[in-house]
């Protein structure tokens, strides 16, 4: 079975593989967020004290939940590269990226709009605010680093240590709202007690959060692809692979 | 059903600035970002097209 896995840690193993869920995880993706967005905006109550504006959280949410969930996942391809010199975890990292940048940018995006009726202001200088916009720009920066250097190999070395480094930030995010007097509210779903919101609304925003998880698979699937074309277009095993 | 009318749901009771400004730009950000992959993919499929068939010849 570990030897089974084992075979798709190299990229030609995975090339068609990843080819051939992708399609799958897309669908997913749009039936879950069908779903999501039936109950979201159709189903779910008016809230008696926001209104209609907390219909954002189905976006919010879900876009805040990814964008640290993938930073993760993008630093642990990082170290397993930096630690056993596997190609294709770094070509993950990077397939990872772009996908958590916009998550980030959404979570920004929507807690602004969000913000602006509800508190009063698009934006504060707490704590949860400011270090969701470090992990924007720890995003950028590890595409920056691994753009700004020429030989891949080095590349992805310097750019997972950034990434390494940067995990700091994820559990800062997390727990901002407890450690600090912050403006914006605690967790909404938490495992140690009941949720503090309506069954509708949260059922319909971890249905959105499951579109978001297999949106986020399904694209960074296709974008490995592309990497790992752009990688090892010269590569034996890619002559015989037709690139389809 | 919340709903009185289609004007109601796009009211959104009135907060219909902040709530259709999350969705778009959401909806906008995954478009954008599909866009960006598929021509990503067709830039690179006409590249190693052309470079295979500069090899045969």
């Amino acid at each position: 079975m570990v030897g089974k896995l084992w075979k798709y840690a190299s990229p030609q193993a995975f090339y068609p593989l990843a080819g051939a869920l992708a399609p799958w995880f897309f669908a997913a993706a749009a039936v879950l967020g069908a779903i999501g967005l039936y109950i979201g905006l159709w189903l779910a109550p008016t809230d008696f004290q926001q209104g209609d504006a907390y219909r954002i959280i189905f976006l919010h949410v879900p876009a805040a939940w990814m964008s640290m969930f993938l930073y993760v996942v993008m630093a642990f391809w990082c170290g397993v590269g930096l630690s056993m010199n596997t190609r294709l975890s770094f070509m993950m990292a990077q397939a990872l990226a772009p996908t958590g940048a916009m998550f980030t940018f959404l979570a920004l995006w929507t807690g602004s709009l969000w913000g602006k009726p509800t508190w009063g202001t698009w934006w504060v200088w707490d704590a949860r605010l400011t270090s969701e916009l470090i992990l924007l720009f720890l995003y950028v920066g590890f595409l920056s680093l691994h753009a700004a250097i020429d030989d891949v190999r080095r590349a992805d070395r310097a750019a997972a240590l950034l990434a390494l480094i940067g995990v700091i930030n994820v559990p800062i995010i997390y727990f901002s709202v407890k450690w600090w007097n912050t403006l914006h509210q605690g967790a909404s779903v938490s495992l140690a007690r009941a949720p503090s919101m309506a069954a509708t609304m949260l059922l319909g925003m971890l249905i959105m959060a499951l579109a978001a998880w297999m949106y986020a698979i399904a694209v960074s699937f296709v974008r490995v692809r592309a990497i790992i074309l752009e990688r090892e277009a010269e590569a034996d095993w890619m002559r015989d692979t037709e690139a389809a | 059903m919340n709903w009185g009318s289609a004007r109601d749901f796009f009211a959104m009771g009135g907060y219909a600035l902040y709530v259709w400004g999350s969705y778009t730009v959401a909806a906008l950000c995954i478009a954008a970002e599909l866009w960006l992959l598929r021509s990503r993919g067709r830039t690179l499929k006409r590249r190693l097209g052309r470079n295979s068939t500069s090899a045969q010849s």
